[in-house]
């Protein structure tokens, strides 16, 4: 075991891992953060906390995470490059670790342009697979990115995002093979809609064992309308949402259209389950993380095992 | 070259209000190629000026010249027997000739007349597009030739990022993925294998971090 | 402002818009004399720097005429013009003289009628305008050198 994470813990005893994610409030109101938490607690092994999401100001996934933290949760703490020199990354690293988080997902960002400060400095003073290995190097050498040693250092169970479904296709499992390279422990991909290429991809990772270099948890997103289908659709670069998919959301009544979502999304879980080197799921409900335990139930994952 | 914008007239005539003979100053190199601050523009620019204050029934003397190159001080001394019969110099080259008039004339106050935008190449008539930045330390080796610094949007030196679609970048459909172009070069010289080596984190001193940058060249200096 | 004779420059490519305005002449018809017309080898040799030096100089109005489209001699000389002189109704907006003063026109050799008729639009419409505002400030103040 490279860390104290659960979900490490969790994904190392085999069974199928399940996290979500909290978006973090547009304000101070901490009990925001904790009333998603208790939504949350027990249903999951681990929740991701965004960082900035959609380049819009939030409360800080490194705060939010301490909330988390606090209430019994084991929080993932999302970091963008976009925001953040390397010093104030590896500084938060530190922080957030004293609180006893311990898991992180290493990420570039969306670009400043879609969100509310269009005119901010765009950081990227490092990639995502540079992050993942400055964040290895810390835990596993004990040195900071430019050299110096660590007291105390570190251990993060390191995560990153993968998109099956962005262009070149043919790219997508070589930049996980980069990521992998870089030291990544595991992975959640982009909202999958299009099982058919999200098998296809996976056909390719497992054809280069990148499945048994890192845990893949396939990610899922329930839709709550056909227009946040067609909105996912059209709108959200790199989103692979099929016509069909489209056409069963707008073929029901709109009271019925939240539950259809649903049971697409718990569906395309029991579907997802039977593909080798799926190592767990991570539902991201925007916006509607109360329906995350039923999901999750319906979906057969649970109870969450005990991992110590 | 070096690409510029004229500045929006409104502001280049605020600059100008308090003085009655302006000198405007044109540079003959990369202004001149991308339509921004060469004789042309100067000359145009001295029109539009001269009427708008026309309208409000002032008189502006306007002088033109355009240098060979403004961001050479042999060039700038041409400026000498012209500024003393002036009360400000406008400058329509980049930020660099702006500033070795300001160097040169202590007593004259000096002002751009464009915006400095990016170093870029021609992409058709009236198109410039950025294609470095300068950084210090070029990646061009590694990367088929492509600049994975001035044009991906976030910079990635291990692209594309999931926002790449179709070839395009998530920001607009009117700019290139750029991993995209690197990848599709790669493949075409049969490179594929250079995609998968980690290009490493970037001392990014060379390119400014480390404070402003000068060049010496022992054998040239004086 | 009642007597007023705006003065309008009329920048005419040879070949077709120049042929236009003899023809309107051959077949005896009546258009202002208000255009002050210059013979061109081609609108699209019409340089920015032409246009704004008619207005500086004076001009209440400038009419750039160029061929048909497709009619071109060197081929893209007319849509060359059409779209520099939209870039310098813009100019003109900036310096805070009315883009209209400026008129695009695209003409036949044989259209001696339009010629005449656009002559006269282009007349009429500066007439309402006004002198250019430049010029209403420099010869005020001409008049108060008097």
């Amino acid at each position: 075991m490279k860390t104290e994470s659960v979900l490490e813990k969790v994904l190392a005893s085999g069974n199928l891992a399940v996290t979500s994610e909290c978006g973090p409030p547009r304000g101070t109101n901490a009990e925001i953060i904790k009333a998603k938490g208790e939504l949350l607690k027990g249903k999951v092994d681990a929740v991701n906390v965004t960082d900035n999401q959609t380049a819009m100001v939030r409360m800080s996934s490194f705060a939010a995470n301490v909330f988390l933290k606090q209430a019994g949760l084991n929080p993932i703490l999302q970091m963008v490059t976009r925001d953040r020199n390397r010093l104030a990354m590896q500084a938060d690293i530190l922080g957030a670790y004293a609180h006893g988080i311990n898991t992180m997902l290493c990420l570039s960002g969306d670009h400043p342009s879609f969100g509310d400060h269009p005119m901010a400095a765009n950081v990227h003073d490092i990639d995502s697979v540079q992050f993942i290995q400055m964040v290895k190097k810390m835990r596993d050498e004990g040195k900071f990115q430019g050299g110096a040693d660590i007291d105390n250092p570190p251990k993060m169970f390191i995560g990153a995002a993968a998109n099956p479904f962005a262009d070149p296709f043919e790219l997508r499992v070589a930049r996980l093979a980069k990521k992998v390279a870089a030291g990544v422990d595991f992975i959640q991909t982009q909202c999958i809609y299009n099982l058919d290429k999200f098998e296809k991809w996976m056909e390719g990772v497992r054809a280069r064992g990148l499945h048994e270099k890192c845990y893949i948890l396939a990610g899922v997103t329930p839709m709550k309308s056909a227009g946040m289908a067609r909105y996912m659709k059209n709108k959200v670069p790199g989103m692979d949402v099929p016509d069909e998919v489209v056409k069963r959301m707008a073929g029901v009544p709109k009271e019925k259209m939240a539950d259809e979502g649903i049971d697409i999304c718990v569906e395309s879980i029991q579907r997802l389950k039977e593909v080798e080197g799926v190592a767990g799921f991570h539902i991201m409900a925007i916006e509607w993380e109360k329906k995350v335990p039923e999901i999750v139930e319906r979906a057969g994952l649970l109870p969450r095992p005990t991992v110590s | 070259m070096i690409t510029a914008e004229r500045k929006p007239l409104e502001e280049l005539i605020e600059y100008v209000r308090p003085y009655d003979r302006i000198l405007l100053v044109g540079c003959n190199e990369c202004v001149t190629v991308c339509a921004a601050g060469g004789r042309k523009e100067v000359g145009l620019l001295a029109s539009a000026l001269k009427m708008a204050f026309a309208k409000e029934g002032k008189t502006i003397d306007i002088k033109e010249l355009t240098l060979e190159r403004q961001c050479d001080p042999e060039y700038i001394e041409e400026l000498v027997p012209h500024i003393e019969d002036v009360d400000a110099v406008m400058s329509m080259a980049c930020g660099c000739g702006v500033q070795e008039i300001a160097k040169r004339f202590k007593n004259i106050p000096v002002f751009p007349a464009v915006n400095t935008k990016f170093m870029g190449a021609s992409e058709q008539q009236g198109i410039w597009a950025e294609r470095c930045q300068g950084c210090g330390d070029c990646l061009l080796g590694l990367t088929g030739g492509i600049c994975p610094i001035a044009r991906c949007s976030k910079h990635l030196m291990n692209g594309p990022c999931g926002g790449s679609t179709n070839g395009k970048c998530e920001i607009s459909p009117d700019v290139d993925c750029v991993w995209q172009l690197i990848w599709d070069r790669l493949k075409a010289l049969g490179m594929e294998d250079r995609y998968e080596e980690i290009i490493p984190a970037k001392d990014w001193r060379t390119a400014g971090g480390g404070g402003p940058r000068k060049i010496i060249r022992e054998d040239l200096a004086e | 402002m009642e007597n007023f004779e705006p003065i309008i420059v009329a920048f005419c490519c040879q070949y077709c818009p120049y042929t236009a305005a003899d023809t309107a002449g051959t077949q005896r018809l009546c258009y202002p004399a208000n255009l002050k017309i210059i013979r061109v080898p081609c609108a699209g040799k019409v340089d920015a720097m032409h246009i704004l030096k008619a207005f500086e100089k004076g001009a209440d109005g400038v009419v750039v005429a160029a061929c048909l489209e497709g009619d071109c001699h060197f081929e893209t000389g007319n849509i060359k013009a059409a779209r520099r002189v939209s870039y310098i109704k813009k100019l003109m907006e900036e310096i805070g003289v009315e883009g209209e003063r400026l008129e695009m026109v695209m003409l036949s050799a044989g259209m001696g009628d339009r010629f005449a008729e656009m002559a006269t639009e282009v007349t009429e419409k500066i007439r309402k305008l006004g002198p250019s505002p430049i010029n209403l400030n420099t010869s005020s103040q001409k008049q108060e050198a008097c």
